[in-house]
């Protein structure tokens, strides 16, 4: 359907010379905003393989299974997977129009992010009192700049949040917020992806060691 | 005291009087002439009384041409400074002998060539390719402007405060001494522990932001914003070099943007990334700077093949040859260049299979390129070819790069590179195809869309002074380097023993100075040109008979680049056009949707660079207070929703109305 409309928008008339109507080409903001997500996975690729390659030179320090603690690590990761549910639930109150609605959810999904954040860093200054602080060994450099850098974004992405929504209530749940909610969207589905690889290769694998 | 001194330490970090050079005669030389220029320049802008109108009109103008031009701007005047060093270093090498140690030492001599590398490639070459792609594609595919016209001006003043710190370190402070790509563990805390190696971070980290998000901005102009009935297979070929070199930038760029945050955090953190101690991998970093590295050169070349494309047809007065063969070269390139970067270091180890797959994938990109040559050749052929300074670059380059292209080939035998690595026989190959293929590229292009940009063009006797001796300064500077690579010497040497070798590096240095009178006529090219504009001039819009888009509107073209826009029939739309007997709209203007100046782009790219100083000099409260900055700058700047405004029909028609008449007067 969408197809055929692009289709006939781009056949131009057998012998015109240009459009005698202004022309909107399609925002490009969606695709602007897939393009920079791509390459921050880049970004999280190269972590993965620092942390693929060093993860293992422990130095003669404490290696995965005398750091992790699984509960703590799962109830983190619900909080993560929790928050990726409620900004749906966001996204949806959107469709329907429903601001409050949205503001809600999207204060539940802050919340969630905030309490994700909370726990992580409890965990770092937990390794970091036990004297397994990133400087101590190469593994500990890949795996706080890993779980690190994700954190940070998170962070980000909670400020980013907030930003919109002050801007929510201010203007309401107009095109702009609108894209703008759905690249936020985009930035924390993603989040939670790359915490799932995280989860996955960091921690269960390492406690299989 | 005690206190005083700890205050003053948290204030400045550990910047202090010593960290000014004062004791190096050189550089106090060059500070004075910069400090007498500047001020020149400086004190004339305020004279002239032009600082509103550079403010208002240019830096923070969010319209892709400005933008575009004042990234080739920024990329002629690193030039000078780029090339500056590389004088230094030929007259170095070709004095120092024997019992004589030149006149620069050791460490100011490992100064300059990591400046030299990081400056040709990040703040001139990089500028000028993103410069051409800014101006030339948008007018291509008959568009208004970019996807994101702020994001637009951010990326490049993001570029400007990158090129600014590396310029701050040569008057405070010193530069990386390790070499362009800053190798672990050389590049560490532990052997480089001032502030020369943090600059080369944060200059690289901040330019590099800019790049990437300049890459995203053209990708998704290139998709989303082609003028009806271009599809992709009617994308002018420039175009097509565009998109392939921006995917490669925002596939490449992110890995230069972690690799940095790792070395950065061994530096500032302590870390073990890249150390020889706890674990450390320093070949890590390699791998990964060359995953960026290898088609950041691609990145170079592609955009540059695109231009002599454009020109090879125009000025053979046919369509290209082979247009098909040559998406699909520059396509199989693009994916290539992945695929390649272990042949930066065979000699790391890696085994004769992994050996093996590299050299041998390295070779296969040749076969494309070379497609591309002969498509070039078959263009020519049969046409009527139009000698102008365009072309004879174009030509030059066929030349020069054919050679550039089989010591590459060479080089891609692992057995061959054991012996040729890090030798100069491979800074002659690289100088080879980035002077032969990118720089010639860029004059063509300078040469070819310069009355398109400004609306008269360059000095052809000039253009041609500078020709000749930029390529016979090539020659003379850098065959006797392949010669001496031969023999075996080593790149980044200031002092040598052998007094047989000091003919090749006199020579050499020979050569040097003819590039220097090459970049002399430039300048005296461009100066010639500005005074005698009105008989340069052209009102046509189309003064090369060219056959893409950008030659149907005027030169300079309006803000709105076409008053109406243009409708796609064919490949060669310009060229179609005409053939069909187009006539000029004349009336029916209909307002145009436009977005607003913003002066966000200077003060964040500026808020960035305070960052990226203080974090340099360790000063610690400046950088926190400088990137809350940043990032409430990110968020003030959304709550600006009134971005755009419509130019009115009446506006449309007077500036279409003075173009008529001066079209008139011209006939």
């Amino acid at each position: 359907m969408s197809t055929h409309a692009t289709d006939t928008l781009n056949a131009p008339p057998a012998q015109g010379f240009y459009l005698t109507s202004e022309h909107h080409p399609e925002n490009g903001t969606m695709l602007g905003f897939w393009i920079y997500l791509m390459s921050d996975c880049l970004v999280f690729a190269v972590l993965f393989a620092m942390y693929a390659v060093l993860g293992r030179n422990y130095a003669a320090g404490p290696g995965p299974r005398a750091l992790f603690e699984l509960p703590t690590v799962l109830l983190n990761t619900s909080m993560l997977l929790l928050s990726s549910i409620t900004y749906g639930f966001a996204m949806l109150e959107m469709a329907r129009n429903r601001t409050g609605a949205t503001l809600a959810w999207l204060a539940i999904t802050g919340c969630f992010g905030a309490a994700f954040v909370g726990l992580e860093l409890t965990e770092f200054a937990h390794f970091i009192h036990e004297g397994a602080g990133p400087q101590r060994s190469a593994f500990l450099s890949s795996f706080f700049t890993l779980v690190g850098t994700h954190g940070l974004h998170v962070t980000f992405g909670i400020i980013w949040l907030v930003t919109l929504m002050v801007q929510v209530t201010k203007h309401g749940l107009i095109p702009e917020n609108r894209r703008r909610l759905s690249c936020l969207s985009l930035f924390w589905h993603f989040l939670d992806v790359v915490w799932i690889g995280v989860f996955t290769f960091v921690y269960l694998m390492g406690m299989l060691r | 005291m005690q206190q005083q001194s700890e205050l003053i330490h948290f204030i400045f970090g550990r910047l202090t009087w010593d960290a000014i050079p004062f004791h190096v005669p050189i550089l106090v030389y060059t500070f004075i002439v910069v400090a007498i220029l500047g001020a020149a320049l400086l004190g004339t802008i305020t004279w002239m009384g032009k600082w509103g109108y550079l403010w208002r009109e240019w830096f923070t103008s969010i319209d892709h041409k400005k933008i575009g031009i004042m990234y080739i701007v920024l990329g002629i005047i690193m030039m000078l400074r780029g090339f500056s060093d590389a004088i230094m270093m030929r007259l170095q090498q070709a004095m120092a002998f024997g019992g004589s140690m030149g006149y620069l030492p050791p460490e100011h001599y490992d100064q300059i060539f990591t400046a030299h590398g990081v400056i040709m490639i990040f703040f001139v070459a990089m500028p000028l390719v993103v410069g051409l792609m800014n101006f030339v594609m948008p007018l291509q595919i008959g568009a208004r402007d970019v996807a994101f016209p702020f994001l637009n001006n951010f990326s490049f003043w993001m570029t400007v405060a990158g090129a600014i710190l590396v310029m701050i370190s040569l008057f405070v402070g010193e530069f990386a001494r390790t070499g362009w790509l800053a190798y672990p563990p050389l590049s560490g805390i532990a052997y480089s522990p001032d502030a020369g190696v943090d600059y080369y971070i944060w200059s690289l980290q901040i330019a590099g932001i800019g790049t990437l998000l300049s890459g995203v901005n053209m990708v998704v102009t290139i998709i989303k914003m082609r003028a009806p009935g271009m599809t992709l297979m009617k994308m002018p070929i420039f175009t097509w070099t565009a998109l392939c070199t921006n995917v490669l930038i925002v596939a490449a760029f992110p890995v230069l943007t972690a690799v940095l945050v790792l070395l950065s955090l061994d530096r500032y953190v302590g870390t073990n990334f890249f150390t020889n101690d706890f674990g450390g991998n320093a070949m890590m970093y390699v791998n990964l700077i060359w995953i960026w590295g290898h088609p950041e050169v691609y990145i170079l070349i592609l955009p540059v093949f695109g231009v002599y494309s454009e020109v090879v047809s125009t000025f053979s007065g046919k369509s290209l040859f082979g247009y098909t063969s040559m998406v699909y070269a520059t396509v199989v390139i693009t994916i290539l260049s992945y695929l390649v970067w272990l042949h930066h270091f065979f000699t790391m180890g890696s085994g004769a299979s992994v050996n093996s797959f590299f050299g041998i994938t390295t070779m296969i990109i040749s076969i494309p390129t070379g497609a591309k040559m002969f498509n070039w050749l078959f263009t020519m052929y049969r046409g009527r070819v139009d000698f102008d300074v365009p072309m004879l670059w174009t030509m030059g380059f066929m030349f020069t790069f054919i050679i550039g292209g089989m010591t590459g080939v060479l080089l891609a035998v692992p057995p061959a590179d054991f012996e040729l690595h890090n030798s100069l026989f491979l800074v002659a190959h690289f100088h080879n195809v980035i002077i032969g293929g990118v720089l010639f590229g860029l004059f063509a292009g300078i040469n070819y869309w310069f009355p398109k940009a400004i609306g008269f063009r360059l000095d052809p006797f000039w253009g041609k002074v500078s020709f000749w001796f930029w390529l016979s300064g090539f020659w003379f500077a850098f065959m006797p380097l392949y010669v001496l690579g031969l023999m075996g010497v080593t790149r980044r040497l200031s002092h040598f023993d052998d007094p047989s070798l000091q003919i090749w590096f006199q020579i050499a240095a020979f050569g040097a100075a003819l590039i220097f009178l090459g970049i002399l006529a430039f300048l005296v090219q461009i100066f010639v040109s500005i005074r005698r504009r009105e008989s340069l001039r052209d009102h046509s819009g189309d003064i090369w008979g060219g056959r893409t888009l950008e030659w149907s509107t005027s030169s300079p073209p309006p803000d709105y680049n076409f008053a109406f826009t243009p409708l796609v029939h064919d490949l060669d739309a310009w060229a179609d056009m005409k053939r069909r007997g187009y006539q000029r709209p004349l009336q029916g203007f209909i307002p145009i949707h436009m977005p607003k100046n913003t002066g966000a782009g200077v003060i964040l790219a500026g808020l960035s660079m305070i960052c990226g100083f203080a974090m340099i000099w360790h000063i610690w409260w400046l950088a926190i207070a400088a990137f809350a900055g940043v990032i409430g700058g990110v968020i003030i700047h959304t709550f600006n929703y009134h971005r755009d405004f419509h130019l009115s029909a009446d506006e449309v028609a007077r500036v279409e109305g003075e173009r008529s008449r001066l079209l008139a007067q011209q006939s």
